[in-house]
Parts: C-alpha cells; sequence; structure tokens
C-alpha cells in the first residue's frame, strides 16, 4: 500500500480526473480535487473542506497498519469511487430489484429465520419502493417526539447545513484525523452518517436508531457518526439491525465519536451483520472502524454494547477515554467468527481522571475456520488516581479448526490503580451437547442454548428487543456449525 | 404375552479397541423395576450410555428395541422424544443457561415431536414447581445455570426431578445413589417411587445395595464382564451385599 500511496503522490493526475458535475458518480481514485468535488457537491461550510484537506494530507503520510492478526490481499485505494450522490428515486428504482423474486434466494432464506416482516425485508433487501407505510409513520410521530425534547437526530450532511457550529466545535474531538489511517481516511472524505445532539438535562424518549433513518441507507462506506450528550442527560443509540444488507461497498471505514459532558450517560449498541463472505471464503465486508467515546464530565458514562456476527474481516477497538473524574466506560461484546471469518477486535479504555472506573466484559465464539484475537488495551494515566479497571475475555471454540487469541496491553503509570483481567477458553463439549440432546433437544438448538448461555452477561445489557433478535442472528450465524 | 417394554438380545459393544458388553440379554416389562448390579467395569455404565445413544461406544452385534421400535438406529434426541431418560451419574454443567430455561426447552422439543404447540408457560410453571416441593428443592434453583456450582447431591436431585417433568417412557438411572447421603438418598428413592407407574420401566445402576432398601425392585441382575450372570428378586441384591461380588464369580467359576 505504501508503494500505492507514494505512486500516487508523484502521478497524481493518472487517472485523468474529469470534473463532471452532471454525474452521480465520480471516477474512481482520490486527490484533493475530489476531495473539493465531494465538498462542493454537499455545499459544506469552508472549516469542513479545509479539515478534510488537512486531513487528506495527513492520510497521504501515513501507513496501513499491519499488526492485526488478518489477513487480505492489498487495498488499492484508487480502485474506489469516493463519491455517490444521492439519485432520484427513478434511477434508484431502475437499478434495485423490482420485486423480492430478483433478490439471493440465501439472503431472503436468512431473513425468514429471523422473523423479518415482508416490508422490512424490501427494504432491507433494496427492493424499490416508494414508500414503506409502517415505517414512514413511524418515522415521523418519532421526529415530532424528538423535536419535543429539543433533541437534534438528523444525518450529518443535514447537521452541516442547520447546525454548522456545533458539527465544527466536537468533529474531530475524540478521534482525530491523525489517529489512524483508516480514520485520516474517513475524515477526507467522509459523505454522511448519524448526527445526535441531547441538550443539556434532557433524557432521549426513546431509543434512536439508524434502522428508522430510511435517508441514510445509501451513505455507503465512509461513514461519520457524532453524538453530543450535553450535562445531565442520557441517550441510547442503537447501530444497525440484526439482518444482513445488501451491500456493495467491500470496505468499510467509518467514524463513531461519542462526547458525553459532566453527569451524561451514552449507550451505544451494536448489532453488526454484514456479508461475511460465502463458505469458501470469497466477498465479505471488510469492516475497519474507529469507534471512541470521550466520557469528558465529571460522572458521566459512555457504555458500548455489540454483537457482531458478519463481516470477513473485522478490525474494531471501541474505546473510551475517561477524562472527567468518577467517569465510568463499559464495554460489553460479542464477537463471531465462522467459515472463513477473520476478527481482530477489543477496545481500548484510557483513564485521565482521579477515580475512573472501566469494566470490559469480551466474549468471542469461532466456528469452522474462523479466526478470532482479542486485543485490548488498559491505560491508566498518572493523573488517573483511584482509577480502576475490570476485564473479563473469554473464547468459546466450536469445532478443532478455528482459533481464538487474546493479546491484552495494561499501562499502568498510576501505582495505586487496580487493574484485573481474566480470560478463560472454552471448547463447546461433546458431554454438554449429549446432555441436551438427551433431553431431546436437537444438536443444532443445544449448541444455540450453549452459545446463548455463553453470551449472556453481553446480551443483558442489550435493549429487550435487541437481545431477542441477537439471540436469533447467533443461531443463523451458527448454523450448521456442528456435526 | 405383551412385547416387553424394553428388549435387549445378546448385546456385544467395544469402546475403541475394548469389548465390554459381550452377549447381553436382558427384558424389561412396562411398570417394572430393575436394578443392574455389578462391580466397577462390568460394563453397567455402559450399557446405560448405549440405551441413551452416545456414540463413544460401537455395537457390534445384537439389538435393543424400545417398545418394538429399534433403538440403535435412532438419534439420541429421537429416543428422548419417544420416552428414554438417562439421569446421568456426571450431570454436566452448562454455564449461563438456567435450569428452567433448559427444562422447557426439553418439553417444547418433545411436544414437537408430538405435533402438539409450546406448553403453556402458566401450566409448565405449575408443574414444575410441585414437582420440585417433592424433590425438596429451592425455587431459587430454577434460575441458577444448569449444574454449574451444584453440591453433588443437588446434580443427582436435579436429575430425578428433570425425570419426573418429562415423564418418560423408560427411566435409566445411571448410579443416581452414589455421593448421596442419607437424607437424599431418601428423597431420591422417594422420587422414583413417585414415578413407578404400569407403562413406565425403570432402569436403575448402581453398584450398592443401600439404594434398594428404599427401592424395591422387581428383578435384580448381576452384570459381569459384560454379561449378566445371574437374575433374581431383590433377595439377590441382599445376598450380594452379605457375600460380595466375590460371591457371584466363584459361583460362576464351580459352575464352569
Amino acid at each position: 500500500m505504501a508503494a500505492n500511496v507514494e505512486e500516487f503522490v508523484t502521478q497524481r493526475y493518472k487517472q485523468g480526473f474529469i470534473t463532471d458535475i452532471e454525474t452521480d458518480t465520480v471516477p474512481p481514485g482520490l486527490n484533493e480535487d475530489v476531495i473539493r468535488l465531494i465538498s462542493h457537491k454537499k455545499g459544506e461550510p469552508e472549516f469542513m473542506l479545509d479539515w478534510r484537506l488537512k486531513a487528506y494530507r495527513h492520510w497521504l503520510t501515513m501507513t496501513e497498519p499491519n499488526w492485526a492478526h488478518v489477513h487480505y490481499p492489498p487495498i488499492d485505494f484508487q480502485d474506489i469511487s469516493y463519491y455517490s450522490a444521492p439519485k432520484s428515486r427513478e434511477q434508484q428504482n431502475a437499478e434495485a430489484p423490482q420485486s423480492l423474486d430478483e433478490v439471493d434466494p440465501k439472503l431472503l432464506e436468512t431473513y425468514e429465520k429471523l422473523g423479518i416482516p415482508l416490508h422490512e425485508q424490501e427494504k432491507l433487501a433494496g427492493v424499490a419502493v416508494d414508500a414503506v407505510f409502517d415505517s414512514v409513520s413511524v418515522t415521523t410521530t418519532f421526529k415530532d417526539k424528538l423535536a419535543e425534547a429539543g433533541v437534534i437526530f438528523c444525518s450529518m450532511s443535514e447537521a452541516l447545513q442547520e447546525h454548522p457550529e456545533l458539527v465544527e466545535q466536537y468533529i474531530g474531538s475524540v478521534v482525530p484525523y491523525t489517529d489512524n489511517f483508516y480514520a485520516g481516511l474517513n475524515s477526507a472524505v467522509f459523505t454522511d452518517g448519524s448526527f445526535v445532539y441531547v441538550p443539556e438535562g434532557v433524557t432521549c424518549p426513546m431509543e434512536l436508531s439508524t434502522y428508522f433513518r430510511i435517508n441514510e441507507a445509501k451513505t455507503g462506506q465512509f461513514e461519520r457518526t457524532l453524538i453530543i450528550a450535553e450535562k445531565g442527560s442520557y441517550v441510547s443509540y442503537l447501530e444497525g439491525c440484526t439482518a444482513p444488507q445488501r451491500d456493495e461497498n467491500q470496505l468499510h471505514a467509518a467514524v463513531v465519536e461519542l462526547i458525553a459532558h459532566e453527569d451524561a450517560t451514552i449507550k451505544y449498541s451494536t448489532v453488526q451483520n454484514w456479508y461475511p463472505g460465502d463458505e469458501e471464503g470469497k466477498g465479505g465486508i471488510y469492516n475497519f472502524v474507529t469507534k471512541r467515546g470521550e466520557a469528558r464530565g465529571d460522572r458521566s458514562k459512555v457504555t458500548w454494547t455489540q454483537v457482531e456476527t458478519g463481516s470477513a474481516i473485522t478490525m474494531k477497538y471501541p474505546g473510551c477515554v475517561l477524562t472527567g473524574n468518577d467517569s465510568v466506560g463499559e464495554f460489553y461484546s460479542v464477537a463471531v467468527t465462522s467459515n472463513y471469518q477473520q476478527a481482530d477486535t477489543g477496545t481500548k479504555m484510557v483513564h485521565v481522571g482521579r477515580n475512573t472506573r472501566s469494566t470490559v466484559v469480551a466474549k468471542g465464539i469461532s466456528a469452522m475456520q474462523g479466526e478470532q484475537s482479542y486485543r485490548g488495551l488498559v491505560k491508566i494515566l498518572p493523573s488517573a488516581t483511584g482509577a480502576r479497571n475490570y476485564t473479563q475475555c473469554d473464547s468459546m471454540l466450536i469445532g478443532d479448526q478455528c482459533g481464538a487469541h487474546t493479546f491484552p496491553y495494561i499501562e499502568v503509570k498510576e501505582p495505586g490503580a487496580v487493574v484485573e483481567h481474566e480470560a478463560s477458553t472454552s471448547k463447546v463439549s461433546d458431554e454438554q451437547l449429549f446432555y441436551c440432546r438427551q433431553r431431546g433437544i436437537s444438536e443444532e438448538d443445544a449448541v444455540n442454548l450453549i452459545v446463548n448461555g455463553f453470551c449472556k452477561d453481553v446480551f443483558r445489557e442489550l435493549p429487550m428487543e435487541f437481545a431477542v433478535e441477537a439471540q436469533a442472528l447467533l443461531g443463523v450465524t451458527l448454523e450448521g456449525a456442528v456435526g | 404375552m405383551t412385547e416387553p417394554m424394553l428388549k435387549i438380545t445378546n448385546l456385544h459393544a467395544k469402546a475403541e479397541d475394548a469389548e465390554i458388553l459381550r452377549g447381553l440379554n436382558l427384558e424389561v416389562n412396562a411398570g417394572e423395576v430393575h436394578a443392574i448390579m455389578g462391580p466397577n467395569g462390568s460394563g453397567k455404565s455402559t450399557l446405560a450410555h448405549i440405551l441413551a445413544g452416545r456414540d463413544d461406544y460401537e455395537v457390534t452385534e445384537g439389538s435393543v428395541t424400545y417398545k418394538g421400535q429399534d433403538l440403535l438406529e435412532m438419534e439420541p434426541e429421537e429416543r428422548a422424544h419417544e420416552g428414554v431418560f438417562l439421569a446421568f451419574q456426571y450431570p454436566v454443567e452448562i454455564p449461563g443457561v438456567n435450569n428452567i430455561y433448559l427444562l422447557k426447552s426439553a418439553v417444547n422439543a418433545k411436544r414437537k415431536h408430538q405435533g402438539l404447540g409450546e406448553i403453556d408457560s402458566v401450566d409448565f410453571l405449575t408443574d414444575v414447581k410441585q414437582k420440585m416441593k417433592l424433590m425438596g428443592m429451592d425455587e431459587s434453583f430454577l434460575k441458577r445455570s444448569v449444574n454449574e456450582g451444584f453440591s453433588g447431591g443437588e446434580k443427582k436431585r436435579n436429575e430425578v426431578f428433570q425425570m419426573m417433568v418429562l415423564e418418560p417412557g423408560l427411566c435409566v438411572m445411571d448410579e443416581t445413589d452414589s455421593g448421596l447421603d442419607i437424607d437424599a438418598l431418601k428423597i431420591v428413592a422417594q422420587g422414583v417411587e413417585q414415578m413407578r407407574s404400569p407403562d413406565r420401566a425403570i432402569v436403575l445402576v448402581t453398584h450398592y445395595q443401600r439404594l434398594l432398601d428404599h427401592i424395591q425392585p422387581d428383578r435384580v441382575h448381576v452384570l459381569a464382564r459384560g454379561q449378566v450372570l445371574k437374575s433374581g428378586d431383590k433377595q439377590l441384591a441382599h445376598e450380594l451385599e452379605e457375600h460380595g461380588y466375590d460371591w457371584i464369580r466363584y459361583e460362576e467359576a464351580e459352575s464352569a
């Protein structure tokens, strides 16, 4: 990759980039003109373009990370198209499948098993429907209720138009563009994402979910999400949905930033089930996302809960920077790798303030040829007197061809800090399976039962309806993993 | 005469390369309680596991029928659906899965097989609570993970409790008495007596005679080297207790 960048820097116009305002998609390739075009098309304020360009110039000096325990062919960043304008309804309909009959039957089978209603199946599969009545009405009541509470929930593009001062104040304040290679790239070329602002003292009246934001459906691979919780506020945000989404993009490099002020709480839950590739390990999404929350104010709290069963390759470490005194960071995670999926994932907990506390519960499940690594950092700075961390990281193996690895990094610079790390590896044993089968439970259901038991501590943290779906999802993912 | 509920004919089985059962014959009628006794290594537990369908053993010869069906052809869960229950000698722990959940899954799996819908939650709970009382178990137990952190006695009681809820046709109890103190033994025995029914057969696999002080078996069989060496009524158990297993071996040698 490094060679690619250098080559590109010296021959930057080789692609013969043509500015054609009328086309919806810019040709593959990345340079400053592309970034200017993205910013221009979106009608962004000046500061945003400046920031993007700074990010881009910095990105050119960076190299792709290669320390993760995953393997994939090099990505050609000049082969990606970085901007696709929202198309008109007619154009979309012309390209989208016209009915569910045209959709991959395997995808439909999965929806069936997850019990997804028909009209939602259409939406997920990208079927050209003009309006999904239920969702439209839901969205409307949803928006009214939020407005009443003073909560801003919109796309990043809208936020840049309507609330540029908030975006300018907060963007990059938790994940600067210098943070890492993919965050740098995202900062330069992000096209959309979600924006949430919860005013002081407000408890957001409902769980916010991208699922209801239909207008966001095609935001593509470089999402940028920003959530700000003012003093004493509370918000719970659900990302994604439990059914696999049709998606043509292979590389996903999103950035999520959370900022919790004094006494505020942000709960961010993810159920991710992107296309993992087929049984032979072909295709699938590369999920290289940077997620970080800052518990900025005293007694603030940031919680990450995630259930990850999709993607071919995952590198992600949702973290918490505990700046405020007595602030709390939590990370609850279930990650599943089956077939040829690879995941290098974990969390970062950085303790800055006094009496900061963090909890990490990570459950990894590997089946078939899946390879999984837990990589977690606990860093306690000298200022963090009385800091405490508890990490529990458990791996479960199904079959004898998969792998589980643990890479804990612990940096403690405050001698009074308490850091605990527990780790275990277990197998779904023949004895457990036989016991369940003797009670009449089929082998497949038995695996589900045992795996769900293993994940219980994490599922407990999910909002109720999400937890139920997450269980169903695990079942679908691990189908055929035994026997 | 009606077909016995369980009929084992000339059963040979091996684990890895060791032959463990060597031509075992046994018939158990519905309504009867049979005790299978024998020294360590006689093949008692192997027999129990083969009846339940554990695939660590290879049946090389012979047949087993349950209610006239070829049991050896069936998957373990099919046997369970048809009413075969094994009370394990060493019940396994399943962390994070609570007892009530496992039990309900088991009941519903069987009902599904019978073409019935899922059991009504209230009915289920009423039934479960009543049976727990009989087994002297606290209700908090339902929320605990399956066998996790259970004492030896609690695990055995749990097996009998599950058996009561699942109402099997054939109960195979693998050394359920081992590791029990006298009070627990009495409760377990009481549970088994409760299960006695004209349409149910119970096979007790045990090393010691003491369980038979509390449960009256209709027949007692003595196993040695993979065969039934001697069968009789409960008097046989008392003789064994008195003379030890050597007595059988000696007798066998005499007659040879």
